[in-house]
Formats: C-alpha cells, structure tokens, sequence
C-alpha cells in the first residue's frame, strides 16, 4: 500500500429533494480519502448514507455539494464519454446476487456485456477466454457459463457479480454490502475471495457494511457513518482498541461477540432510543438526542472533524480541546 | 428438569414441481421449563420449518408433517384438531416473526392488535383488555403507551415495531415463546435493545424460549442451550458452553471458525461448497462433501447419536470406537 491517494471526497453533500420543502440529507459533508492498494471499510446502520456514498462516488447519483476526487479527475465533472472511460477503471459490487443478476442472461452474456460495451476485444473468441479465465479467477469453472443464474446459489452468485465487476480490469471496486445477503459458512469463502484478487491484482476497495466485525476483519481503515456523517476515521484496528466516538464505542459494545464467557463479562452501552429522521435531525451533532455524554454545546455547534491522534480522526465535542479540560471523566470507555 | 416441549422423530416434507422437498429428515429436541433455546443453521436447513411444524403452520398442501411426534406438556400436538390447535396457538404458544415490518397490519391501530388476541381467547370487558395492553407496552419498553395504543404500525421505528410484535405475542401469558431470527431485520444497537427485553422478560414471566438464529453472537448472549441444525437434522446439540468450547461436530467447529470476531483478527476459515439439494438428500451424513474428516462410511449410513455428557450429544462418525481407533493410530504415526 503507498501513501498515493486513489480516491479523494471534500465535504461531500448529498440532499434528496422529497417535495413539500422536505429535504432528505443522507449525506451531509462527508471528508475522506481511501489510498492506492487499501480496504476502505464504512460501516454504520441502516440509513446513515453509507450506500448513497458510494453511489454517488461512482456517479449513480449527481453530488449536492463537494466533490470526489479520483485517480486525478473530478468524477462529477466529467463529460459522458470522459465517464463512460472511467467505467472501466471503477466498478460495483451490489449486495443482493439475487436482484442483481438478470435472469434471463447466460453468465457467459452477463459477465462479457461490460467488454462488449467497451469493446475491449475484436472478436468473440478472445472474449470467451477471458470470460472463462475471469470464472476461474472466482472460484467457478468454464462450464457454468453457459448457465443462467438461478441455477447457482447465492454465494456462487456474488461470485458472478465479481467476475463481473472484473471483466473491466479495474483499479478501484465499491462493495456495497456484498456479503449481507449470504450465509455466515459462504460470508468467509466471498471475503477470503476478495482478500486473494486483492493481493493478485493491487486492486482497492471500498467495502461497504453494516457488520462491523466482518468490516474489521476485511479493511485496512474504517469510517464509522451517523446520519449523515462520518463521525470517526482510523486504522481497523485501532477503531476496536480505541474507539473515541460515543456512537462507535456504543456500536462496537452492541456487537455480541460469539463466546459465552466473554458476553457473560461484558458491559453494555445500550444506547436509548432509535435513530432520529435525516429528513429532520438534530441541531448541532446529529448524534446527541441518543448520546450519553451530551452537553449543551452539542446541541448549538456541529462538532468539527479533527485529526485528534495521528491518522485517527472524530467529529466530536468531547475532544475538542476546550471542552476536554472541563470534564470530570475519560470518555475513552473500554469497550471490552 | 421439566420438560415442556419434546419433538421426536419430526419429518416435514414440501411437495413442489421439481419433486418432493424433504426439509425436516428426522429432529429430536426438548425444551426445558424456563430455558432459552437456540437453534442455529444456516438458511435452508430446516429450522424455521421445524418451528412452524410446533405451531401447525406448514400449509397443507403442500406441505406435509410425514412423521413424529410434537409432546406439548403431554399432548402431542400433530394429532390435534384445527381448532383445538387454534385454542393453543397466541396462548400457550406464541411466535415472533423474523420482519416486524410485516408482521403487523397496517391498518390496524396498535392496540386493536394488542387486545384482539386477548379478547379472542379470554372472556375480558374492554377495559380490563386495555389495562393489560397497557401493561404488556410498559414492560417492553414503549413510552407514552396510553398514546400509542391509538397509533398505527407506521408511525413505528422497525425497533419499536419488534416490540410491539412481542408484547402481542406475550399478551396471553405464554408458556412458550417461539422467536424466528427476531433480531435479523434489526440494526445492531436495536438488536442490543431487543435481546436486553428478551433477558428481561424471561425474568418477569418465566416464559420458556425457542430462539431461532444464524448470529452465533446472539446465541453466546442470550441461549441455554444450542441444537445446531444441518440439511433437515440436528447434528450436533448441548449446553451453550459445550457448544462454544467442545463443539465435536466438524460443522459446528467450520461455523465457529467462518465467524469474524471483533475481539480477534486472523485468517476466516470458511467452509467450502454448499449445503446438499433437500430434493435428494444423501442417505448417509448430509456434510460429508464438505466434511474435511470424511471417511467412507460417512456418505453410506448416517450416524447414531453419541452422547458425549448429559446434556451433550453429537451425530458424528469421528464418534465411533473403531474410528477414534484409526484416529489413534494415524497420530501415533
């Protein structure tokens, strides 16, 4: 992994206008960047924009505000075509290989139609090959390509998607939820999967999840995603021994953890409450209706997204130098 | 212990186009008076059936309960009428469903849905139906429940919604509670939520437990004991420690190996290939194409159960005398 920034996104905005004057704010400034080689992980629940991210990294959706940064070019101010070319360089992985497949497609048409759009080979032959080298690549054989997806199972599936996602040859993959919609046993098979055309190919990854131990597992940093926003930013292993952010430390204690002993010992952060609307959120930090630590500045500034220790960034109040003298406690909770 | 429930020798088929799905081959559990029962697998192995089996919900056709006995405090269960079965179901047995957004009828008020089990089976006034709506919303954690009862499903969050569907479930005093994935469809801050009211009101009711699960996570917090299902059988079954820490059955060692823990980082073990087709299932051990043990016996004769303490046994050929003697000799080699 170098230092190389692949993919970069400055204060990232993404509004959905509902009608009746509701704006709906999935994304609402977002400061990342994911380096060449790296797993990027993004976790947080359902609705914290984590999927709009990608969609609009990849250009599925027009930015609000912001912009994103890739290999050098700004992708939301690209022409067609000059979009059409960066395709080849940047793909997706959909979470569900049930809806993403189309049925009435061999996987021989499913996995070529991205090399036929592009026209990468002149004649059929040579892109059978490489339909069939790409099946190998995944851990299928050349025989299923004349199938037709529902005769595979979902793990053999997502496995398709992949081929897919390859058969351009490029250099960055967004993953959205690839394996939410699999089975535990298969989860590691498409994981370990994903690790090994890593190595192969130098590729990087946006992995996109809502299961934090499977996220640790894959990725080299996390972002942790709230409403909106990205609350905490550092290495994978680092987010587990250190969690700052009161939302991560409380997401990180809600994840049981498969050993009896261990659960049995454990504290609990159970945070109240569910998750405010993003048509309406808080004032201030969009995580203080639900935070134990929350204080009468929280409520009137956002909090700023600082880099607190080297490479580990929050957005929080608690670590803002002013405030961090007052307090009577280490809000640094030990999570386990 | 007192056992309240006893399934022995449960066959459940589905007659379909392509042939004859047999998705329960023979299961054989018991539930204990109090106690949390979790059964893992992986989708398609048959657990949501055997439960719904529990509670006569297999759509006849086409489905079919072949074989077995379901030992209810006593009464066997696949022998009694529809209506009987109707006096029993939401009244000694309730079910919680995987998807809270669907379990509920969106144009029913939430109270409507609270006191209707309640009215249908008890003789209660008005009255005395919402003072117990009120209580059940209060003990699952729901604010403001005299306002809520007049709301609707959709002015519910998913959380709140999986709440309501427990104390609607819990309403008739229950002796067991069958929950299928009752968390699945959950945030995991939710989750943490639920599986709290789920300690809570085993403690306050006493309600007997099955929980059906494929977060091993979920099990290590909340279970007793574990049944872990594969391809229509239980193959492994014990105490959640005797699970956990002396799994015997190289299924359940490759699941508890396939896992990501967030306390631990190192290379995930999956298990290779994919469940065997249920139209057809192999005669002998249904993991032996998987099994990285496998021995030729494996794919013949399926396995008797081997107990391996009182509460522990496991179907598992590694289990028989002459091949622990292989074992042997193969180590001292």
């Amino acid at each position: 992994m170098t230092e190389e920034k692949i993919l970069e996104i400055n204060h990232l905005k993404k509004h959905f206008d509902l009608g009746k004057n509701q704006l709906l704010k999935a994304v609402d400034g977002v400061t990342f960047h994911i380096r060449r080689g790296e797993t990027f992980g993004l976790v947080g629940e359902s609705g914290c924009g984590k999927s709009t991210i990608g969609r609009t990294i990849i250009g599925l959706y027009n930015k609000t505000e912001g912009d994103v940064w890739f290999n050098g070019r700004n992708v939301h101010e690209l022409s067609e075509k000059e979009l059409f070319k960066l395709r080849r360089e940047m793909q997706m992985i959909f979470q569900d290989p049930y809806a993403s497949l189309n049925p009435r497609s061999t996987v021989r048409e499913i996995i070529s139609e991205p090399m036929e759009v592009h026209q990468l080979y002149k004649n059929k032959k040579e892109q059978d090959e490489r339909v069939y080298e790409l099946l190998e690549e995944v851990g299928l054989n050349r025989d299923h390509a004349n199938r037709y997806p529902h005769e595979f199972s979902g793990g053999q599936r997502q496995r398709i998607g992949i081929a897919r996602a390859l058969a351009l040859g490029p250099d960055f993959i967004i993953a959205d939820e690839p394996i939410s919609a699999l089975d535990v046993s298969v989860q590691a098979q498409v994981v370990n999967l994903l690790k090994q055309l890593q190595e192969e190919k130098g590729l990087t990854f946006l992995f996109i999840a809502h299961d934090l131990s499977m996220v640790k597992q894959i990725s080299d940093r996390i972002g942790v995603m709230y409403l909106g926003n990205m609350v905490e930013l550092t290495e994978s292993e680092m987010l587990y021994e250190k969690p700052l952010h009161p939302y991560t430390q409380a997401l990180l204690s809600a994840i049981p953890i498969p050993d009896p002993d261990i659960e049995e010992k454990r504290e609990r952060i159970i945070l109240e409450g569910d998750l405010p609307s993003p048509i309406n959120p808080p004032s201030g930090c969009v995580f203080r209706t639900r935070c134990p630590f929350a204080m009468e500045v929280c409520s009137k500034e956002k909090p700023e997204w600082q880099e607190v220790e080297n490479n580990h960034f929050v957005a929080c109040h608690l670590y803002n130098k002013n405030v961090k003298n007052t307090l009577d406690k280490d809000p640094v909770v030990n999570i386990r | 212990m007192e056992k309240i429930l006893e399934v022995t020798d449960l066959h459940v088929t589905f007659a379909t186009y392509g042939g004859t799905v047999q998705a329960v081959r023979g299961v054989d559990f018991h539930l204990n008076k109090g106690e949390t029962l979790a059964i893992v697998g992986e989708s398609g192995c048959g657990k949501s059936v055997t439960v719904n089996a529990i509670m006569r919900l297999i759509p006849n056709p086409p489905g079919r309960i072949t074989n077995g006995k379901i030992l209810f405090k006593g009464q066997d269960l696949t022998k009694l009428k529809e209506k009987k079965m109707r006096s029993i179901r939401g009244v000694d047995i309730s079910m919680i469903f995987q998807d809270p957004m669907t379990a509920l009828n969106p144009t029913l008020t939430i109270g409507n849905q609270l006191m209707e089990g309640l009215k249908q089976h008890h003789d209660v006034t008005d009255k005395e139906a919402k003072r117990r709506a009120l209580e059940m919303l209060d003990l699952v954690g729901i604010p403001n429940p005299e306002e809520r009862l007049k709301q609707y499903p959709h002015q519910f969050s998913g959380g709140m919604r999986q709440r309501i569907v427990i104390a609607i479930a819990l309403i008739c005093e229950p002796e067991l509670l069958i929950a299928d994935e009752p968390t699945t469809a959950l945030d995991v801050t939710i989750q943490a939520q639920i599986l709290e009211l789920f300690e809570r009101i085993q403690e306050v009711t006493g309600v007997s437990i099955i929980l059906i699960t494929h977060d091993l996570g979920v099990v290590a917090k909340i279970a007793d004991r574990v049944a872990v299902m594969y391809a229509g059988k239980i193959i492994e079954t014990g105490m959640k420690r005797e699970i956990f820490y002396r799994p015997q059955h190289p299924y359940t060692k490759g699941l508890l190996e396939s896992v990501p823990r967030l306390d631990t980082k190192g290379k995930l073990q999956p298990i290779e290939g994919t469940p065997p087709d249920l139209f057809s299932p192999p005669t002998g051990c249904p993991f032996t194409a998987r099994c990285p043990f496998a021995m030729e016996v494996c794919d013949k004769v399926y396995p008797e159960s081997t107990a391996m303490s009182d509460s522990h046994t496991v179907n598992c050929w590694l289990q028989d005398e002459r091949a622990k003697k292989v074992l042997a000799t193969m180590a001292t080699n």
